[in-house]
């Protein structure tokens, strides 16, 4: 007997009521087994929304996310999420995600799918002709300032720590003085 | 926040203001139910709408958007009036009893301002806001807070005129419901009583956003409600590493750890060190950034190793230095990149076409770009700008690049929580597509910068190419074949860069690579470098503290001190010291955060805010150790509107005058823009409405994230707009109906839902109607534009008169029925 999700829930609560009458189970059962992540690796992950905290459990088969839940070792939610935590198997795997970088020329009216290579090397070069050219050594009043007022970033409380920190590290190498994350709005 | 999540079941009194925890962070709201069921703790919600949280409430009170220094005001005239305020933390660990320079003058007599206010400049000269000192240089005290000039005694007469009849006037909430309100709060002043506070953007997202913190923040200071477990201020952050990105500085006038980004007159190291190094001559005060030194010299040693040398001022001249007075802040950015300035522009997973006021404006200023990069999981309103409404692509020369990343379970790091808890998270699977991990992004950008700069030369190329970059095998070409994350965050922590034959902190030798076990060992001669101060002790000898998974409560109180780890120095509860008396004991026996255990002359309990005894002990220090004084601040000069909050209205709202001061209807000292994107209105009739942006549980931000996420936007597929049943009539609306909202700045359709979770109100004689919006949506996805767009094509380029953060939860509107 083959089961989805959807008739697996209607089965079962007929199984219920079924039970109550000596009827046999083990399909229930051996479905049962099945959904528990049988030989799934776990592990652990935030949840990326809001700023609580909320532990949850990922488990993966074959490369691929196949479960998320909340974990129940965690102080902090206890196992419990909100709708966008427990929604997060769907951001794992989501049909929407771009998958390579892309590029829109000047004057363009399409994306065009471009290289890693191509895309990053553009970008550098980019960065240096802008910071060459309007690079502020001095300012008005003659003080050492050594930044560039042409480029600017913002974001990214998404990123993890790591990230944020490698980040204005490497944006204050070139500069910048114009950088902002979503914490000023 | 103060405190933790967790501790939101110690607290007696939960006030949510500025916030709405039960859509927004809805598992703190397992914490507050908590508080309700297990200590019978009444949970009261102030705010414009019913909220979800509010249905939890043991009590409601409506206000009108923009007016909580009135509420709050009112409220402290209620506690000082009634004598219900906690006199000895008063007295002991604030500083209401210090007495202010007699030049001071309150905005009652200089009709709405305080005293050195310059109109043309719209700032402040704060030469008469300081304390008086006496001859060994500490402020002059009166204890028994009778003298005219002492804090307390114009705190008194700033609210005297907050009376119950002009809160309710100016706020439009019941006078009984404000009465009742003040004394469940004010019940708190007590040593076995708490009150806990949780804001957010409904505070922040004002003209006076820090003075609405602030308002509180003397509240809790006189009710003793400071370092206590279930107390505290507590600002429930948007982001899951918002607090994160914070604390790193991706902002442009914080470098990590809070430390001040460099401007131009601070011309070398020893002048920067001058400057932001607090002195103090309170003999029992720690001053704990006194040590500012040891941080910034760490910092650069991270950021340079071995080239930064005590002869070379640690590569200080490397770091970018704004002009003084050079504001470069988010509403700033828009407002260069509109009149040209900017060329080149990141965002880095975020979305500004969306999430900056004034979306317009944003989205035009995008279109004169020469380039973007747009790092995102997904496509959106920004990366797109260039093919969204009323742009011409062909006419938009801006090049732009959309690089996809790795989402938060395709690679591994921390993220800190609002209670500023590191949580490490695991990859569970390969990224994406060809999408990579952020940290790879920008170990190719550094990589590839560092060789253009390294070949063809160019502007000041040393920062560039001596910035330190050890994060794992390099190939051929000398580039890092993959970051190793953990060698990212053993350099946060800190490591001693030379050997160190006996530390002066623990007489213990410390070899040169080891890693610092907290910012205590860290110095400022260039043996240690350290990325982020703060961080430190994340990261040791003894591995990753932030993975930790241990479940031991020892205290109690939900503390949880080996879960992963907090910052600082694993600190749950910040300013703890103040929960004890001077001789140590807990104000409240009860909720023992912290206990001086005399017999062993040692803290027991949360990590303490430094290890020095009491304060009425031999060498017992002031509890708040992070200001220079020792003392919680209810005077704070510090700011840029004034060392009190005081009202001002919206820089948009229904009224000709603040009923307050006739001259000044809006903070005095906010900056205001010039281009024609940048209008307002008041008292108009063509935008008679009070608008206002929140969020839904199933949506984030711009919902670029849960847009995409099939199940969030089956639950809320497009944008709505809320208003109570009385202009529904008025209007023919109907629930359901398609409506145009409309300000000064732009338009957008919404859905009307007509509830009674709005009422209308009476203020200052007139009926006052608020218009709901959500700001989850944008043209893009839904690729057949059945979302809407963003509500921020209707908020104000304003901003905060300290922060700049824009003033998106009170503006005018219209709606009809489209």
């Amino acid at each position: 007997m083959e089961l989805t999700r959807r008739s697996f829930l209607k089965l079962s609560t007929g199984a219920l009521l079924l039970s109550s009458i000596g009827l046999n189970l083990d399909p229930v059962k051996a479905y049962a087994a099945e959904l528990r992540t049988k030989g799934a690796k776990e592990t652990t992950t935030v949840c990326p929304y809001c700023s609580v905290g909320c532990s949850i459990i990922v488990s993966v088969k074959d490369g691929k996310v196949i479960n998320t839940e909340g974990d129940p070792d965690s102080p902090i939610n206890e196992g419990a999420l909100c709708p966008k935590g427990a929604s997060i198997y769907q951001m794992a795997n989501n049909p929407y995600r771009v998958t390579q970088p892309l590029y829109r020329a000047p004057g363009a009216t399409q994306w065009k799918k471009i290289s890693w290579e191509e895309a990053l090397d553009k970008i550098a070069k980019l960065v240096k002709t802008t910071r060459d050219k309007y690079f502020i050594t001095k300012n008005d009043k003659g003080q050492t300032v050594n930044r560039i007022d042409a480029i600017a970033h913002v974001g990214s409380a998404a990123l993890d720590n790591e990230e944020c920190y490698l980040l204005q590290k490497l944006m204050r190498s070139w500069g910048l003085v114009y950088i902002e994350h979503q914490a000023r709005i | 926040m103060t405190n933790q999540f967790n501790d939101l079941k110690n607290a007696d009194v939960i006030l949510i203001m500025g916030g709405n925890p039960a859509e927004n962070h809805p598992i703190a709201m397992k914490w507050i139910m908590r508080a309700k069921e297990e200590r019978g703790a009444k949970l009261v919600v102030v705010d414009p709408k019913f909220t979800r949280t509010a249905a939890k409430a043991d009590l409601y009170v409506p206000i009108r958007s923009g007016t909580d220094i009135v509420f709050l005001g009112g409220l402290i005239k209620y506690i000082i009036d009634n004598n219900l305020y906690f006199k000895d933390y008063v007295l002991n660990y604030t500083d209401a009893s210090f007495l202010v320079d007699p030049n001071f003058k309150l905005p009652d007599e200089l009709d709405g301002v305080f005293s050195g206010y310059d109109e043309k400049k719209r700032a402040y000269d704060k030469s008469t806001w300081k304390y008086q000192l006496d001859e060994n240089g500490v402020p002059k005290k009166d204890p028994s807070l009778q003298h005219p000039n002492c804090v307390f005694q114009l705190l008194k007469r700033q609210y005297s005129r907050y009376t119950i009849e002009a809160v309710s006037n100016i706020t439009g909430a019941p006078k009984d419901k404000i009465e009742e309100c003040y004394k469940i709060l004010a019940s708190t002043g007590k040593p076995d009583k708490v009150m806990t506070e949780c804001y957010a953007m409904g505070w922040t997202q004002h003209t006076v956003g820090t003075q609405n913190v602030r308002v509180f923040s003397i509240i809790q200071l006189l009710l003793g409600n400071v370092g206590m477990a279930g107390g505290g201020v507590n600002a429930l952050r948007g982001e899951s590493n918002v607090q994160g990105a914070t604390d790193a500085g991706l902002l442009f006038h914080i470098l990590t750890g809070y430390n001040p980004t460099p401007v131009a007159s601070d011309v070398d190291l020893k002048t920067y060190i001058e400057k932001y190094t607090p002195k103090t001559k309170e003999p029992k005060s720690v001053n704990w950034l006194s040590n500012r030194p040891k941080y910034i010299v760490s910092y650069l040693k991270a950021l340079y190793g071995d080239k930064a040398t005590k002869e070379n001022d640690f590569c200080y001249s490397y770091l970018p230095r704004r002009d003084d007075g050079q504001n470069c802040s988010w509403l700033m950015i828009f407002d260069q990149m509109y009149k040209g300035k900017i060329k080149g522009f990141f965002a880095w997973g975020q979305n500004p076409a969306c999430s900056g006021a004034n979306s317009n404006k944003t989205r035009k200023a995008l279109a004169k770009l020469e380039w973007l990069v747009c790092v995102n999981l997904w496509d959106n309103e920004t990366a797109s700008f260039w093919r969204g409404p009323q742009m011409d692509p062909k006419k938009i020369k801006t090049e732009v690049f959309l690089l996809p990343c790795a989402s938060s379970v395709e690679k591994e790091g921390s993220i800190t929580n609002s209670g500023r808890i590191a949580q490490w998270r695991y990859k569970a699977v390969e990224p994406y597509g060809k999408s990579m991990p952020d940290a790879e992004i920008m170990n190719e950008l550094y990589f590839r910068v560092k060789k253009l700069y390294e070949k063809e030369k160019g502007a000041f190329p040393e920062p560039i190419i001596n910035l330190t970059w050890n994060y794992g095998e390099t190939d051929k070409n000398g580039k890092i074949k993959h970051i190793d994350i953990h060698k990212v965050a053993k350099e946060i922590n800190g490591y001693f860069t030379t050997d160190i034959p006996e530390h002066p902190v623990d007489k213990k030798a410390y070899k040169k690579g080891q890693q610092v076990p907290s910012f205590v060992y860290l110095r400022d001669d260039g043996s240690t470098a350290c990325g982020n101060w703060i961080y430190s002790g994340s990261y040791t000898e003894a591995g990753n503290m932030m993975a930790r998974r241990g479940k031991e409560d020892p205290t109690g109180l939900a503390l949880f001190p080996n879960w992963a780890w907090s910052w600082p120095v694993n600190r749950r509860i910040i300013y703890n010291r103040a929960s004890v008396d001077p001789q140590g004991n807990p104000w409240d026996p009860k909720r023992a955060v912290i206990k001086w255990d005399a017999a062993n002359k040692k803290w027991v309990g949360d990590v303490p805010d430094g290890p020095a005894p009491p304060l009425a002990l031999e060498g017992g220090k002031l509890p708040f150790i992070m200001k220079p004084l020792g003392v919680g601040a209810i005077f704070g000069p510090g700011l840029a509107d004034g060392p009190f909050p005081t009202h001002y209205e919206p820089l948009e709202c229904p009224f000709q005058e603040n009923p307050l001061y006739k001259k000044h209807r809006i903070n005095p000292t906010v900056k205001l823009f010039d281009t024609e994107e940048d209008v307002f209105v008041f008292c108009d009739t063509r935008y008679p409405y009070v608008g206002t942006t929140y969020r839904v549980t199933e949506h984030w931000q711009t919902g670029v994230m849960t847009r995409h996420t099939d199940w969030l936007r089956e639950l809320e597929p497009q944008m709505f707009a809320e208003i109570d049943p009385v202009l529904a009539k008025e209007k023919g609306i109907k629930s359901g109906d398609k409506v145009i909202v409309s300000s000064a700045r732009g338009k957008l359709w919404a859905i009307a839902i007509v509830t009674p979770r709005l009422q209308p109100m009476k203020v200052l004689g007139q009926t006052i109607h608020i218009v709901g919006l959500p700001w989850h949506f944008g043209w893009r996805f839904p690729e057949d534009g059945s979302g809407g767009d963003s509500a921020n094509l209707l908020t104000p380029t304003i901003g905060d008169a300290n922060t700049m953060i824009p003033e998106s939860k009170a503006f005018m509107v219209n709606i009809e029925k489209a």
